[in-house]
């Protein structure tokens, strides 16, 4: 874990709102895909760090690349970054995916809503280099006007299914509802997107008995598990905290679903 | 050149610690920040069993600043004995165990189990916490409250006990004359000033506790007029808090008269900020040609 300026590599806006910053540091060194960075702002009015998960890894040349949306001030001023420019970054935070137990016969389904499914590239990219063949990718999104953003990557690692709001690409509905409608068999689900989402994908994991991996996201002050801020409630006392309580920078953000009260 | 400073016959190698709550156990920093070099390292609140804390969203931004509404969770002074202080036994620096409870008992029981931890060199009793409903704050804002908790506190502590006083108050001298009178043997401020911020797209409380503590840059000047007020009140010495981002608003706190600072949320924005404050206050001595850190603590006014 270092915090460092990072240089920026390569930026790019990939749809409406949504860009993509490649950037030269260290923490790709020693990254995992589902962990995330600690961005700051280059102002004094805005202190705390903006938690983006890491899209994907290139760990020889020492670059991260990070896809996010256009929120508030921290994104707004990540999304004007040019190639040269430099931002301080904390990292690599938090647990990751558990992929070095995904052995090579199991059927992965990666499950990710909007701005949640680009951390699930840098995972559909390990799991194809760790040489497992059945991965699935239903990757979510409002609609095609709103731009399919990095479903082509997706293609490379994965077979992707899409699911829009609208109905004006792929299944008419939620990520949920695209499963239910190709019949998509799985051993493990990894998923990451908004918080209804999350919990659909909960419940679904328990009607068909796998298990499912959540990336959670809370208000967070530290990243590095100081302040307490970025807990979510727990079935069995946290063997860190020993209250029903997880610290989601730390103990998470990835969590298996069945462990959380979501 | 002395950077040393000593305060309750307890020596500092430096003046720089960070704000009980901000930096954890240390653990969590290790990896980034030598804790070696900081003058002591303050805990997050313990109190005698471990504590839920609050619901989430539990801290959020502001200008300059934040709020924390985190409720003090914490795992009971058992698991902190066990592990806490464990870790922290193998580093050379000052501890300093802060304290929280609902009633005077629960103080009196965790103050009665650190008596016997060699590596523990003072206490700070957080009597100010805005975010509990019992305890807490109630200890902070009534001065015939703060003189019967110091009591008792002092008639069990083997450590030097300092009172963390709030800023929620209207004289501060009074609160800081109080916990001198009850035999507080340090006083430290400011905890968080109560705030509120509202979402007024989702129309909800920023915070799920309604109101926060602020704290960060933006209550450095509040908290360094308090320093100066309760420095001049009272004999017993000062630590000053409140926004500190670097060594010039160290050196700031030192010359209102505190006699050690700490640095709270800034550490979440820069890892290295106290290490920061305790290099640029050396180089500050050398620019303006002080000798010894001593020189300058309460220098004006
Ligand atoms: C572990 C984790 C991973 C994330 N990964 C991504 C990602 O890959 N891509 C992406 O677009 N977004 C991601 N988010 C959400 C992202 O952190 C927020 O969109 C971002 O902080 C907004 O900052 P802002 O300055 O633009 O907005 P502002 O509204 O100006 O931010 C104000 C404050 O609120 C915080 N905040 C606002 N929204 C959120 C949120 N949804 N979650 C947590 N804090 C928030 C900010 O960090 C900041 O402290 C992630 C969040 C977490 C917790
Ligand atoms: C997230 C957070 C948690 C805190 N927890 C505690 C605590 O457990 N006990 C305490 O006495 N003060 C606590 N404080 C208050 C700080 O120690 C400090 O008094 C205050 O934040 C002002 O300093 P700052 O502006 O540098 O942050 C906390 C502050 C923050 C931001
Ligand atoms: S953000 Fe501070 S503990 Fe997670």
């Amino acid at each position: 874990m270092i915090q460092s300026l990072a240089v920026v590599k390569k930026s790019e806006r990939l749809s409406d709102g949504i860009y993509s910053v490649w950037f030269d540091t260290e923490i790709a060194r020693s990254a995992r895909p589902g962990q995330f960075v600690m961005v700051n702002t280059h102002s004094d009015a805005h202190l705390l760090g903006r938690p983006i998960s890491i899209s994907d890894i290139r760990k020889e040349a020492g670059q991260l690349r990070l896809v996010f949306r256009t929120v508030g001030y921290g994104s707004g001023e990540l999304s004007e970054a040019k190639i040269g420019d430099k931002f301080e970054i904390m990292g690599p935070l938090g647990n990751g995916f558990p992929l070095d137990e995904v052995a090579p016969e199991t059927k992965v389904l990666l499950m990710g809503g909007g701005i949640g499914a680009p951390p699930l590239l840098g995972v559909a990219n390990k799991l194809k280099k760790l040489g497992v063949e059945s991965v699935s990718a239903v990757l979510g999104y409002r609609g095609e006007a709103g731009g399919l953003f990095l479903a082509e990557d997706f293609k490379k690692f994965s077979n992707v299914y899409i699911a829009t709001d609208d109905g004006s690409s792929g299944t008419h509905g939620t990520v949920v509802d695209a499963v239910k409608e190709n019949d998509i068999q799985a051993d493990v689900i990894f998923a990451c997107g908004p918080m209804p989402m999350l919990s659909a994908i909960k419940k679904l994991a328990a009607e068909k008995g796998i298990k499912a991996y959540i990336s959670l996201e809370e208000r967070m002050a530290c990243g590095v598990g100081a302040c307490l801020g970025c807990v979510v409630k727990t079935k069995k006392v946290d063997a860190h905290s020993h209250v029903n309580n997880s610290r989601i920078c730390t103990e998470g953000p990835v969590f298996e679903a069945e462990e959380v009260e979501i | 050149m002395n950077t040393q400073v000593e305060i309750c016959g307890v020596k500092f190698k430096n003046p720089v610690m960070d704000a009980s709550g901000t930096f954890g156990s240390g653990i969590e920093y290790s990896e980034m920040v030598d804790l070696n070099r900081l003058g002591a390292i303050v805990t997050k609140g313990v109190a005698n069993v471990p504590w839920e804390g609050n619901p989430t969203p539990r801290v959020t931004e502001t200008p300059s600043g934040m709020m924390n509404a985190i409720g003090l969770q914490n795992p009971g002074i058992d698991v902190f004995i066990e592990r806490d202080l464990k870790f922290l036994e193998g580093y050379d620096t000052n501890v300093i165990v802060n304290v929280c409870g609902r009633s005077v008992e629960d103080y009196v029981e965790v103050v009665e189990r650190l008596g016997e931890e060699k590596k523990v060199s003072m206490l700070e009793i957080n009597v100010s916490c805005p975010n509990v409903k019992h305890g807490g704050i109630a200890f902070g804002t009534d001065p015939h409250a703060l003189e019967e908790i110091t009591r008792a506190v002092k008639a069990k502590a083997k450590q030097p006990v300092i009172m963390k006083l709030s800023p929620n108050v209207t004289s501060i001298s009074d609160m800081a004359k109080a916990a001198e009178a009850a035999g507080a043997d340090a006083i430290s401020l400011i905890n968080t000033l109560t705030a509120m911020k509202i979402d007024i797209y989702r129309r909800k409380f920023a915070l799920a506790n309604k109101t926060g503590g602020l704290s960060g840059p933006a209550i450095r000047p509040v908290a360094v007029r308090m320093v100066y007020e309760a420095s001049h009140t009272v004999k017993i010495p000062v630590i000053g808090m409140g926004g500190i981002a670097s060594a010039e608003d160290a050196v700031e706190f030192l010359m209102a008269g505190a006699s050690a600072v700490a640095v709270g949320m800034y550490n979440f924005h820069r890892s290295s900020a106290m290490i920061d404050c305790i290099d640029g206050i050396e180089e500050f001595m050398k620019k303006t040609g002080i000798q010894d850190i001593n020189e300058i603590i309460g220098c004006v006014g």
